[in-house]
This record gives C-alpha cells, sequence and structure tokens, in this order.
C-alpha cells in the first residue's frame, strides 16, 4: 500500500520537479482526476518519468510502471490483457508518453496495440522534441524549429501522429492542448467511456525547449491553436472533427516570433511551415466533409 | 502420465499448456514458428484459456508478458535467434523487475551471416541478462525441464525468469516420443500462478521499475545475484520432487561415465547424445573417455561440475559459439573457471555453428586430440574444428580496373 | 485474485510506494501578488497552475487568492492568464 507523507493534489503529488512553465503536470491531475483511482499508468522514460518516482519515493497515487522508452502501448496492451483474463472489465489502463517514445521510438509497439484494438489509453504529450535528454529533435519537431540535433532548423515536416491513429480504424483518437484544460478533461472522459484502444494526442509547450519566458506556456499553446500550428480534432467511430476553427489559419508568424527554437528560420522556411499548417488545415476540413 | 509423440516445439507447447497461461504473447521466428502456432490453435480450440496476443514482433511478446504477469498471471511467449535480441532490453526488465517467465527458446545462430540454423549464440548472449537457463538434450527434457523451470522461476526465494532451451531443428523439429503427465498431474506439481513480489493492482498502489539512484541500485542486483544463488537449491529439490513424481532425474550437470575419466568433454545440448555414443566407443577400445552434459547453465552449476570433474586429466569444453574475440568461448571460459586450483587441463573447441552437425567423426577428432594432450602433445587453448580449409578465400570477385 | 500481501513485507526489486514531494517552492525568483480589487474569482489561473498551489475563494469576505509557497515554482502563468491581470509577478527577495 502507497504511504502517504504529503497530502496530494488529486492524484498527484504536490512537489513535481518538471520544469518552471511546464504543464505536464496539469495533464497528469487532469487525466487522472477524470480517470479516478481505478486506473494503471504505464509512463515511459522522458519528462513524465518525474511521475514515475525514484527509488521508494513516488509522485502519483495510482499504481503504475515505467517501461522502457519504446513498448509502453506493448506493456499496457499486457495489462489490458491481463486484467480481462481475470474478468476485470473496468481498470482504465493509460499510457502517458512524449512525443519521442510515441511517434518515434514507441510508433511500432503503438501501432501494433492500435492494429489489435487494445483496450487501453494512451495520452501522448507532445513537447515536440527530446525535452528530458536535452532538447534533441524527435519527428514531431516541426519544420524550421532548432534542437540540439537540429542546431540549424529540422528540415522536414513532422509527423502526423492523429493521421495515424486513423489510419488504425481505432474507436477514438483526438488532439487537445493544455490552452484548452476544460476540452481535453471532456476528451479524456469520453474516452474513459469507450472500450477498446483511444488515443489522445495533446501539445504541451516547453519553455525550456522552445525558448520563450515560462510564464507564457498556455498563450504560446493558444497562439498555436489559433494560427492552425495545432488543431484540435476528434475521430470517432470513423467520424472526424474539427473542434475549433483556428482564427488566423496559416498566420504563424507570431506564433514562431514568441519562441527562440525559430530563431534562426528563414522567411522561407516560416512560409514554407505556414504553407503546410494551411495545406493540413484544408485536408483534415476535406476530410470532415467527406467522414461526416 | 501417458506416451505422446512430440517434436520439441510440440513439447514446449504441451508444458505450456500444462501450465494453463492467461495470456499468450508470441511472434513467429523460425525455428520456434509452430510454438506460435500451436499456443494460437490450443487458445482456438479452447485447450488453453487464454487471451492471445498477435503481437507485431518480440519486442512486444516480452513487454505484453511483462505487463500481464504483474497483473497476476501466468503468461507465455516463446523465441529464438535475432528474435531473442530484439528482446534483449525487456529481458533485463523482466529479470530486474523480478517477473518470474518461463520462456522456451529455440536456439538459432544470430545475423550476420543469416542462417536459420542452430547454434547457441542467441542465448549465450543473454547469459548476463538475469535469467535463469536450461539447456535441454531431447525433447522429453523439453517438457520437464519447463515444467520444473515454473516452480523454480516462481519460488518467492527465487523469482527470476528461465530460459527453456533447446537446439533449433535437431530438437525443435525432431519427433520423439514424451512421458507426458496428465493434466491432473501436471496441475498438482506446478499449481495456479501467485503473485508474490511486486503486481499492478489498483487497490494495492505500488509504481513499479522507478528511477532507481546509485545508492541503491548495487543492492537490486544484489537482490538478483542472491535469487541466482538460492535459484541453485530450490532447482536441486524440484528435480527431486519431479524425479519422486514423474521418475525421470533431472540435474544441473548430467555425468557420463566419469568416474574414471582420463580426457572427456564438456556439453551442452542436443549434442550430447553423440557425445556419448562416442565416449561408448572409444570405452570400447580401452580409452577412459567420459563426458559431463551442463543442463542448468544459469545459475552456473560450478560446485558440480568441480565435483565431476576434478580427477579428469584432460577436458575438452564444446562451444557452440564463436565466442568472437574471447580467448576461449562462454561454456570453456565458466569451466575453467570453475576447475580454477585443480590440475586438469581445460581446451576450448568451438563449432557447431549455424547448423554444422557436430558428428561423431567430430567427437572422435577432438577427442583424439585431447588424449594425444594427455600423452604430453601440444594443444591450442582454442581450436575451432571442422573449418573448412578454404575459409579465408570463400569469395573472389572481380575487380573494376 | 491471489495474493500473498500483508500489512508489510519485503519487496524486492524497483518500486515507489511513498508518496513524497520535491519543495520546489524553493524554485521561486517571483511570486504572484494579487490585487484583490481586479481578481473576479474567475478561477482561470487555478486551472492553469502547474502545480495547483492556487486556492480560490468564493466568499466574497475572504481574500480572494492564496498561493502554498510550498510549491509555486513562480512559473508566472497565473499572472500571463488572468483575464483581469490581476495578478503580478514580484520579486521573491522584494522589491
Amino acid at each position: 500500500m502507497l504511504t502517504y507523507k504529503v497530502e496530494p493534489k488529486g492524484a498527484v503529488s504536490p512537489g513535481i520537479s518538471t520544469c518552471q512553465g511546464c504543464m505536464i503536470d496539469v495533464i497528469f491531475r487532469n487525466a487522472l482526476d477524470v480517470l479516478g483511482e481505478d486506473t494503471v499508468l504505464v509512463v515511459p522514460p522522458g519528462c513524465a518519468a518525474q511521475f514515475s518516482g525514484c527509488g521508494p519515493e513516488a509522485s502519483v497515487t495510482v499504481a503504475g510502471i515505467q517501461g522502457n522508452l519504446e513498448n509502453s502501448a506493448a506493456i499496457a496492451s499486457g495489462i489490458a490483457n491481463g486484467y480481462k483474463h481475470q474478468g476485470n472489465d473496468h481498470t482504465t489502463i493509460c499510457v502517458i508518453a512524449g512525443d519521442g517514445g510515441t511517434v518515434d521510438i514507441g510508433l511500432q509497439s503503438l501501432s501494433g496495440a492500435m492494429e489489435r484494438n487494445e483496450n487501453i489509453l494512451y495520452i501522448c504529450y507532445d513537447n515536440e522534441a527530446y525535452m528530458n535528454t536535452g532538447v534533441q529533435g524527435s519527428s514531431s519537431t516541426p519544420l524550421a524549429a532548432s534542437t540540439t540535433t537540429t542546431p540549424a532548423g529540422k528540415p522536414v515536416n513532422s509527423k502526423d501522429l492523429f493521421r495515424i491513429c486513423m489510419a488504425h480504424n481505432i474507436p477514438y483518437a483526438a488532439t487537445a492542448s493544455i490552452a484548452n484544460i476544460p476540452d481535453f478533461r471532456r476528451k479524456v472522459q469520453k474516452a474513459k467511456d469507450i472500450r477498446g484502444c483511444r488515443v489522445i494526442h495533446i501539445m504541451s509547450p516547453c519553455p525550456t525547449g522552445w525558448g520563450y519566458k515560462s510564464a507564457k506556456t498556455v498563450e504560446v499553446a493558444r497562439e498555436a491553436i489559433n494560427s492552425g500550428a495545432w488543431l484540435l480534432l476528434e475521430y470517432e467511430n470513423g467520424r472526424l472533427t474539427i473542434s475549433k476553427k483556428p482564427t488566423a489559419l496559416g498566420q504563424v508568424e507570431s506564433y514562431v516570433r514568441m519562441q527562440k527554437r525559430f530563431k534562426g528560420a528563414s522567411d522561407e522556411a516560416i512560409a514554407a511551415l505556414s504553407a503546410h499548417v494551411c495545406e493540413r488545415y484544408t485536408y483534415m476540413e476535406k476530410l470532415t466533409q467527406i467522414m461526416a | 502420465m501417458a506416451v505422446k509423440m512430440f517434436d520439441g516445439n510440440g513439447a514446449a507447447v504441451e508444458a505450456i499448456r500444462l501450465a494453463r497461461p492467461g495470456v499468450i504473447a508470441a511472434y513467429p521466428i523460425t525455428p520456434q514458428s509452430s510454438i506460435a502456432e500451436h499456443l494460437a490453435d490450443c487458445v482456438a480450440e479452447g485447450k488453453i484459456d487464454a487471451e492471445y496476443v498477435r503481437v507485431e514482433s518480440e519486442h512486444s511478446a516480452m513487454s505484453v508478458s511483462i505487463g500481464a504477469c504483474l497483473t497476476g498471471v501466468r503468461v507465455a511467449t516463446a523465441t529464438a535467434s535475432v528474435g531473442l535480441a530484439l528482446m534483449h532490453e525487456v529481458c533485463g526488465v523482466t529479470a530486474g523487475c523480478r517477473v518470474p517467465i518461463v520462456m522456451p527458446v529455440v536456439n538459432r545462430s544470430l545475423v550476420a551471416p543469416w542462417s536459420l540454423w542452430c547454434d547457441h549464440s542467441d542465448t549465450m548472449a543473454e547469459r548476463d541478462t538475469g535469467w535463469l537457463q536450461f539447456y535441454a538434450s531431447t525433447v522429453q527434457e523439453i517438457l520437464d525441464l519447463q515444467l520444473c523451470a515454473y516452480r523454480i522461476s516462481e519460488h518467492e526465494d527465487v523469482l527470476t525468469p528461465s530460459m527453456v532451451c533447446f537446439d533449433g531443428f535437431y530438437l525443435s523439429h525432431s519427433m520423439q516420443r514424451v512421458d507426458t503427465p496428465s493434466d491432473e498431474e501436471a496441475w498438482d506439481f506446478v499449481g495456479p500462478y501467485v503473485r508474490k513480489n511486486m503486481y499492478l493492482d489498483p487497490k494495492d498502489v505500488m509504481f513499479i521499475n522507478d528511477l532507481c539512484p546509485t545508492v541503491e541500485h548495487t543492492e537490486m542486483k544484489y537482490q538478483q545475484k542472491v535469487g541466482f544463488d538460492k535459484a541453485a537449491g530450490v532447482a536441486k529439490d524440484v528435480f527431486a520432487e519431479y524425479e519422486k513424481r514423474f521418475g525421470r532425474k533431472l540435474s544441473a550437470v548430467e555425468s557420463y561415465r566419469l568416474e574414471d575419466a582420463e580426457v572427456a568433454v564438456v556439453t551442452i545440448g542436443s549434442m550430447s547424445g553423440t557425445g556419448k555414443y562416442v565416449v561408448n566407443q572409444l570405452r570400447e577400445k580401452g580409452i577412459k573417455a567420459g563426458l559431463l552434459r551442463i543442463c542448468m547453465f544459469r545459475p552456473f552449476p560450478a560446485e558440480e561440475i568441480r565435483e565431476a570433474l576434478q580427477n579428469v586429466k584432460v577436458i575438452g569444453v564444446m562451444d557452440r559459439s564463436s565466442g568472437l574475440g574471447a580467448f576461449q568461448g562462454p561454456v570453456c571460459s565458466e569451466v575453467k573457471a570453475a576447475l580454477l586450483g585443480t590440475s586438469c587441463q581445460v581446451y576450448d573447441f568451438i563449432g557447431g555453428i549455424a547448423g554444422r552437425d557436430i558428428s561423431d567423426g567430430s567427437f572422435r577428432k577432438i577427442f583424439g586430440m585431447l588424449t594425444d594432450a594427455a600423452a604430453g602433445k601440444e594443444l591450442a587453448g582454442t581450436t575451432w574444428f571442422d573449418v573448412r580449409e578454404d575459409a579465408m578465400n570463400l569469395r573472389e570477385v572481380e575487380m573494376p580496373c | 485474485m491471489p495474493t500473498s500481501t500483508h500489512a508489510t513485507r519485503k519487496v524486492l526489486g524497483p518500486c515507489s510506494h511513498i508518496l513524497v514531494a520535491a519543495n520546489t517552492g524553493s524554485w521561486r525568483l517571483e511570486r504572484p501578488d494579487v490585487d484583490p480589487e481586479l481578481c473576479i474569482r474567475c478561477g482561470t489561473c487555478a486551472m492553469y497552475c502547474p502545480t495547483a498551489c492556487i486556492t480560490v475563494s468564493k466568499d466574497k469576505s475572504e481574500f480572494p487568492l492564496t498561493f502554498d509557497w510550498n510549491y509555486c515554482k513562480g512559473c508566472g502563468i497565473c499572472g500571463n492568464e488572468c483575464p483581469k491581470k490581476a495578478i503580478r509577478m514580484i520579486p521573491e527577495g522584494g522589491e
């Protein structure tokens, strides 16, 4: 049994050593608040490993396991099948993993779990690089963004996890943002009530890696939504909906100028990023019509 | 008890069926594939009441197995060769988190070059991963060892996973008669899976496999070491109980005509039968030959080996993996360490790589070298046997001018 | 589910089982300062606060916000997101 040395805030320790201005705490707290104590977490290494504990010291009040970087979805599949075999159909098995552990090295096991429609909820918090190890580029890093492994700016666009999820025909996939907590909670609640493989991809800007003042995390995330650099999408039973149309689609200037990681980006690169954002939105909008 | 016909993979499946796993995760790989297939058949036909997870890789097979086992059910998976190599990372998690999984491994060479055939390079590469390792020499023994391995691995003093290793094709695809316990007899021996250490239970919260600082990491490894220490005794007890129940003797090492032996070979796996046959031939000629078969490689039965071999003058150890860069192969290095302080002369023989047969002729040649050494002739520390003379000239290609 | 759990028992291998907290309040270089006249007690700051260290009082007779200084990292998100600009960041050591 868990021993309490401090009063938790919800299901999370009040003092977690995530960076100043990081909102992964908010993701954990809200997700676990909606999911309740009948939850088992799978958390791979990464920033979120702060929530796995260290030595005997725990950071959350629910059961869980830290996997390897690439096998969260597989470990979760095992837990889901173990419970299923024992007649437990009520416990939520929830992965909370970063973008590297999801769209890079973890994509294979996630793909397998999605194909098998395992009864798991997979939440990917996306800070668009390997932040925990010192801001190395991942396949979520956007075009033109500088990281320690893309110092001159990433030459290619990011991978589209949401479309990958749709391509697996899972019962529920959604994107969310830390700039819209009620929307995230609603999506977690919806996912909780669905059986099968569910994926929520939530943008979580990183002051340390993106280069903005810690106070600006929500503002940056909001600007990403306004410009269409981050879309709020929902895919349910084969239907795609766009939760919110960007108010300034393609106008990524103000978004990128808030962040040092785009400091060296040329006007051409920013224009290319803008074009990508517009193309993706147009594509998604067409899909919503086809998949209505 | 009934006599049934199984190939090695069939015997492994039968042992798994008898142990009643709740979750099975398997990925096919030659020569293990028929295990993955037959387990699927068993589930489809209702012979095993389990969830069958058709995973997309061996890495996921082991990951699923760990997750499932930690919920409190017995699990099953199996692999071979590069599949085991892909699992390597997660095998360390299984061991370190004390998840007592029993896994048949069908020995097959590691790439490169590609090969489908048997050697021990796959499991020898895992020898320090924290798993118990048993090497079967017959199809019967696959079933016997696997049933025992559940009891040993799951013992509360051990809590360490097991690989039950057997030679690809030589055993995996060789049909032999197998004395098979009835479902009830086997269940009475193996018993239900009981969670004894860490588990994932929303009502009893712990967060497993978190980052552990240096101040306690050594101790975590020491706990595993103690598990191995205890495993040796537990294995002895379990083997004794198995013999009492089912009449078949199992042991960490098997001595064959060693009592007065002057020369001996140390074998592991399916080559042992051929070795014994040659020992008998040599005995008829008056040569005092013997054989020691290592059945349990982890924990390494150093005392038993010393006990069995200390009076043998010259010993040749058979290594069925290349041990590249080492002075001697993995089996020989350890046997030699076990014999430290004795006057035994220990030589390594590397061969049987990627399905090259270790024939009676191979053993006769090796015994010949050992008897020569006993007579004072110089012998290299390590000999690659049955190597083609044109080894360095296998390919000759045209050069562009 | 079969179990051998007892009130206390030894566990082998790595697991965390004692809920603790880092004193993240010690990181703070600036602290939020609320103007009770401007604050409308909407709770936006509390919703976004990474450390959940803001308590909003709906009771008009009480001061609108209390901060748990043990854990407030001083990130300033509360002040940035306040719709009434009622929170400003002041140096931790005083102005």
